[in-house]
């Protein structure tokens, strides 16, 4: 082997200084908040949702803090205590949804990953890029204005006592969303949704087009790494779902301030049409957030099991199909709304359609296992927690997706428990595994690995803690976005709390490996995990323009070639074989 | 076998997964519940033991090398796409079955009619009583028409497995037949404002001749309570979350000396509260507001029945708060008979 | 569309002032842009495809309300000039672009100022509409007079009170129920349902004749108090519509003022041809909206 080098198997091209990256390429706040960077709007995204998951997570501990008691308890007025609650599991939920684990995969590692991915310099609209996180973040300052203000009544000049905020539950259902007693915060809350939505769009409207013209030549759609397919599949989704959320949330604003009738049923109008609009695009949406999810999956298994992906193809026509059934389901969410039978039914029929898909995949990354040669590190820690959290989340979806057993388990614990599985247990394991699988490549520097594997072993295990016991209570009865509730619960509750607690310390830690790594680490080699796909084809960081050299693809989980050499501490290729990136 | 297996699985989670069963049909959702958790341990089982199997058998080690396995096997990707979908739509079917055995009430179900309104139910029985409890008997179909004159509530008895929305501006229908005795909660599950919580209510399911000898009781108490009494005991079942008649405060004014006392409104205008403007409150609430209260008092007009003169007992209990509120005593004249 | 490359930006040369940094070739610039301009449109025929589902909804579910209202309060004659005015200006758009293609700056100018002149002339009908609703107190919600809530003049009340209105389907009021002679007996459990079906509310009235105009006293009581269903679906769709074509206004005038500073010409002129696009399905959502609204009766 040859002498050691700085960047192992990354040449710089004559005449660049190899210290330059894109962090500090350029100086000052405005190179940041006007940049055109792909890398450097990541990174703004990046802080942006990590701290609106804080945020939202420490209302989430209030509520299970609440709940230990069957009785309302945390402030002196029983009436102002129901109502913060009622307030707090609103803004988490839209919080938590709208704010971080819509944006969170796409906004971040899809900005930062995607062109390096495409051996691309920028994404295909980099000012459209811009326009998005500027969309975020002015649809969060409406969040913030909800927050601090009360539900106020300029006729009386009175806040509802622990009234700041909203309590219509993230759905917004009419009349109550419509009515007097919802305070104005409703439209506050929905513009804020309506502008972050734009967001979403836009992001997706540049995924779609870089994936399909900045794509180099020698990576066709079946070359191409299967965290792009799930980005592309998402990204259909963003472009056709989110805009029938914009209408819904207009007709509602339309309905709050102009009492335009459309969803009145004093004035003609229907409630439950509202659902309707809302759920089209809501159920799509959760594969916004699950797709990604998978896409990341996809990429770190083969990575850490030393082994092609299993089943490429099936894996990434599954992701489409995915995307593409995910429209035709949305009337689960009103099993028990007045629908007809005869459209419960077929509502119900597709809904087992869309489990197959997901299912597909599960299978594909435990075949990926098989005689495989598995490091482990923290990212594999919460890829294979992701198996199982995800596994179990998605059987339990069959319980609401069968029509007898969906009637008596609908708006209760059950399904709040079915879909923290899916959406916090997976998708959020999935974002901690892309998190500390990108890191070396954003920054440039390493985490504490041990610390991140305990870390992993923590959430798991405080995450299984908090929300398996409420699938017991759902089926036992407990209905949710309940302050109070019958004593008969309270066990559930307590060990659900103490659970949440667990998984605090877990998530905590996280931050102190991720903050320790920044602040400490050694710095990173351009390909820590040997991977094949062309991010790990440059320096860690990168450089502004994203290649010293235009790299060329190949298959993108082709690792044999990558071998790691002891002394280095690092992979290196194979001189021998051309395929790959070559560096 | 498989009946077996499921049997099994139900007795031994049984009681402690799911409420106790009220019901045939719940009997029937409970068997399909159980099966789908067979399904579900399966799958579950099957892919924990794979991972942790291989995570454990595949860990790198040092100098030991891995022979290649294939990256991909149509054969095996054919297999484990129909068998979940063969299994899926199987299960569809059973809860399809199931639920739509449910759907349609006999013809010869007894209606009751269930209002909601922030935050109570209330139940209006076929020979015109009206209730805060729901009493069936056993072993009658009932079926449960769902009304509510604000928002969308639930209707959620988890002993019958049964639950419906209640919308407003349409009639929702559920039914059930009961087949144990006993007592048994409902629930609101749509979240419908702050006492969201607090909106449950009881359900009994009694023989015919306790069920006749209640509904008889009933009856009896709604012809002959004096209004006033009859006043008081509707202000305990739709009122008595707002306001109070001591005096304290609570969302809304206190019915204390409220009666032919001046009240002032949000826009500074006032009046002295009277009949007419008890009436106009009661039905059409928003009309004007009190000044430094909110807005958030529902409309009681369709829940109070002028066929047993709701409104007007209503505000006799009202007046008998107040000491402006009793008419100077005529000779020989009764007393009304009940202190607050 | 991609021509690979293995030079780094340090020593790209820009063949154009209009080539961004991380294009190849003007072609897959072009090409990139046109992908980006289809897909927002999908976004907008998404977002306006939920309002025509409600429009479809109600339709379905109120009819004669629809029938009535279209017939009273919306002029076809001027729909007709308006689709007459927007389909032009498509034409004159799509010349303009054409122009752009074949280097003709003169008659791009020219068809740019047709097309806005349209828009303008588009939005004066519109606004000619909006006033006639107002005049005749047809607006929504507390601006209807068909609306419990109205407050102003000739106020038009058929209207019970509104919590006792009947469902869409057959209409029960269950609070009608009539005393059942088992009630109170042993025979309890033979109690059957029984309901006083209000008359007045039974069945709509039969459906008048295709020639003759349905009426306000025609429709039946619950429908009476539908009204508004179709002038909410009727402003929503046209307003938002209208918020479009504002916005096209200010797109083509940006695009005139780049034209007149002589900057498109055969081989740039993208954001003409995008804005073309955009302006074609401005001119698409009204065609369906014409027929949908205006010549329903």
């Amino acid at each position: 082997m040859s002498v050691a080098v700085p960047n192992m198997n990354v040449r710089v091209a004559a005449g660049r200084d190899p210290s330059d990256n894109y962090l500090n390429h350029s100086r000052g706040l405005l190179s940041w908040i006007f940049t055109l960077d792909h890398k450097r709007i990541a990174i703004m995204y990046m802080v942006f949702i990590l701290a609106n998951y804080l945020l939202a997570g420490i209302f989430a501990m209030l509520l299970r803090i609440e709940l230990l008691s069957p009785k309302p308890w945390m402030l002196a007025d029983p009436e102002a205590t129901k109502q913060l609650y009622n307030n707090m599991f609103t803004l988490h939920g839209a919080m938590m949804i709208f704010l971080f684990v819509i944006p969170a995969i796409p906004a971040i590692f899809g900005n930062f990953v995607l062109p390096l991915m495409l051996g691309a310099k920028d994404v295909a609209f980099p000012r459209l890029n811009l326009l998005s996180l500027w969309c975020y973040g002015m649809g969060g300052l409406f969040f913030v204005y909800v927050l601090f203000s009360g539900v106020y009544h300029a006729a009386t000049g009175n806040t509802l006592p622990g009234g700041f905020g909203l309590d219509t539950g993230w759905t917004f259902y009419t009349p109550y969303s419509t009515n007097e007693a919802s305070g104005g915060n409703v439209v506050a809350a929905t513009t804020g949704a309506f502008i972050i939505g734009f967001s979403s769009i836009l992001t997706g409207i540049n995924f779609v087009a870089s994936i399909h013209t900045l794509r180099p030549k020698a990576m066709g759609w079946f070359k191409m790494p299967l965290f792009l397919w799930s980005l592309y599949a998402t990204s259909i989704l963003q472009i056709l779902a989110t805009p029938v959320l914009a209408i819904t949330l207009l007709l509602l604003i339309a309905e709050k301030t102009l009492h335009i009738g459309i969803f009145a049923w004093k004035l003609g109008g229907d409630p439950v049409l509202y659902q309707h609009f809302f759920w089209f695009y809501s159920h799509p949406a959760v594969y916004i957030m699950i797709l990604p999810a998978m896409g990341v999956m996809s990429e770190v298994m083969p990575v850490f099991c030393r082994k092609h992906i299993f089943g490429y193809a099936f894996i990434a026509c599954s992701s489409v199909g995915l995307a593409m059934l995910s429209f035709f389901v949305w009337g689960h969410h009103m099993f028990v709304s007045g629908q007809s039978a005869l459209v419960n039914s077929i509502f119900s029929l597709l809904t087992f359609s869309v489990a197959i898909p997901s299912a597909v995949k599960v299978f594909n990354w435990t075949a990926t296992m098989y005689k495989s040669d598995i490091r482990f590190n923290a990212a594999l820690c919460f890829a294979l927690g992701f198996i199982m959290v995800f596994t179990a989340g998605g059987l339990t979806g069959m319980f609401l997706g069968s029509l007898q057993t969906n009637v008596p388990l609908h708006d209760t614990y059950f399904v709040v428990a079915h879909f923290h599985y899916v959406m916090m247990g997976s998708t959020v394991f999935a974002f901690l595994a892309g998190m500390y699988y990108w890191f070396p490549k954003i920054f440039g520097k390493t985490c504490n690995d041990k610390v991140g594997c305990w870390a992993a072993v923590i959430i798991f295990v405080g995450f299984n803690l908090t929300f398996f016991p409420q699938f017991i209570m759902g089926t036992k009865g407990m209905p949710r976005r309940w302050a109070t509730y019958p004593p008969e619960f309270q066990i559930y509750h307590i060990i659900s709390t103490i659970g949440a607690f667990v998984m605090a310390a877990g998530l905590f830690t996280v931050a102190y490996n991720w903050v320790a790594g920044l602040l400490i680490g050694p710095p990173a080699p351009p390909n820590p995990w040997g991977g094949n796909t062309l991010e790990w084809a440059t320096t860690s960081p990168p450089p502004h323009d994203n290649f010293a050299q235009t790299p060329t693809p190949g298959d993108p989980y082709h690792l044999a070639d990558w071998q790691y050499v002891n002394e280095k501490q690092g992979w290196v290729k194979s001189p021998a074989t051309s395929e790959g990136p070559q560096a | 076998m498989m009946t077996g297996a499921i049997n099994l699985l139900a007795d031994v989670g049984g009681s402690y997964w799911l409420p106790p069963r009220a019901s045939g049909y719940a009997g029937a959702s409970d068997w399909v519940f159980w099966f789908i958790m067979g399904i579900c341990i399966f799958f579950f089982g099957l892919v924990a033991a794979l991972v942790v199997t291989f995570a454990i058998k595949y860990r790198h080690r040092e100098g030991v090398v891995t022979d290649t396995a294939a990256s991909h096997s149509t054969a095996l990707e054919i297999t484990w796409t129909l068998i979940p979908t063969v299994i899926v739509f199987i299960i569809f079917y059973y809860g399809f079955k199931g639920y739509m055995a449910g759907t349609v009430a006999p013809s010869n179900a007894m209606p009751i009619v269930v209002n909601a309104v922030q935050w109570s139910y209330s139940f209006d029985y076929p020979n015109g009583v009206n209730d805060s409890e729901i009493h069936i008997p056993i072993n009658v179909p009932v079926e449960f028409i769902l009304s509510s004159s604000d928002v969308i509530h639930g209707f959620y008895i988890p002993a019958f497995r049964i639950k419906k929305d209640i919308v407003p501006g349409r009639y929702n229908k559920i039914w059930v037949q009961a087949d144990q005795l006993g007592e048994y909660d409902i629930f609101c599950t749509q979240y419908c404002g702050l006492d969201h919580s607090g909106m449950r209510a009881k359900l009994y399911v009694q023989t015919p001749q306790q069920y006749a000898a209640w509904l008889d009781k009933k009856a009896l108490e709604a012809a002959s309570i004096p209004p006033v009494d009859h006043g008081k005991a509707i202000y305990t079942k739709f009122c008595n979350s707002c306001h109070t008649i001591d005096g304290s405060a609570s969302t809304g004014p206190t019915w204390k000396n409220l009666f032919g006392y001046p009240v002032k409104f949000a826009d500074s205008s006032s009046l002295t509260v009277d009949e007419d403007y008890l009436r106009s409150m009661i039905l059409n609430p928003n009309n004007k507001i009190v000044a430094g209260f909110l807005p958030v008092m529902p409309s009681f007009q369709g829940q109070l029945k002028d066929r047993t003169h709701d409104v007007d007992h209503l505000i006799a209990f009202i007046k008998s708060l107040s000491d402006k509120g009793q008419p100077p005593a005529l000779p020989g004249a009764a007393q009304p008979t009940t202190k607050p | 569309m991609n021509t690979p490359t293995t030079l780094n930006t340090a020593t790209t040369e820009h063949h154009d002032p209009y080539l961004a940094h991380h294009f190849d070739s003007p072609e897959q610039q072009n090409a990139s842009a046109k992908v980006g301009m289809w897909v927002f449109l999908a976004t907008e025929i998404l977002m306006f495809g939920g309002l025509f589902c409600a429009y479809a909804v109600y339709r379905h579910l109120h009819p004669d309300v629809f029938e009535f209202c279209a017939g009273k309060y919306l002029n076809t004659t001027l729909g007709a000039i308006n689709t007459l005015i927007l389909i032009t200006s498509s034409f004159t758009m799509a010349w303009g672009v054409r122009a752009a293609q074949l280097n003709q700056k003169k008659v791009l100018i020219a068809c740019l100022s047709l097309t806005l002149l349209g828009a303008a002339g588009f939005l004066g009908i519109k606004a000619v509409e909006y006033r006639a609703k107002w005049v005749e107190h047809v607006w929504v919600g507390a601006w209807n007079q068909y609306n419990a809530d109205y407050t102003g003049p000739d106020k038009v009340s058929s209207t019970p009170s509104p919590t006792a209105a009947a469902p869409a389907s057959r209409p029960i009021d269950p609070h009608l129920l009539v005393e059942d002679a088992n009630a109170g007996t042993a025979n309890e459990s033979k109690i059957k349902p029984r309901f006083a079906v209000d008359t007045a509310l039974a069945a709509p009235p039969v459906a008048t004749a295709s020639a003759q105009r349905v009426d306000y006293d025609d429709l039946s009581t619950p429908d009476k108090q539908r009204v508004n269903a179709f002038f909410s679906c009727y402003f929503l769709m046209t307003g938002l519509h209208g918020i479009h074509v504002i916005v096209g206004m200010g797109v083509i005038t940006w695009i005139l003022r780049r034209s007149l500073r002589g900057e498109f010409n055969a081989r740039y002129n993208t954001p003409v041809d995008l804005v073309g696009l955009y302006w074609h399905l401005v001119d698409l959502i009204w065609i369906f909206l014409f027929p949908l609204f205006y010549l329903i009766h």
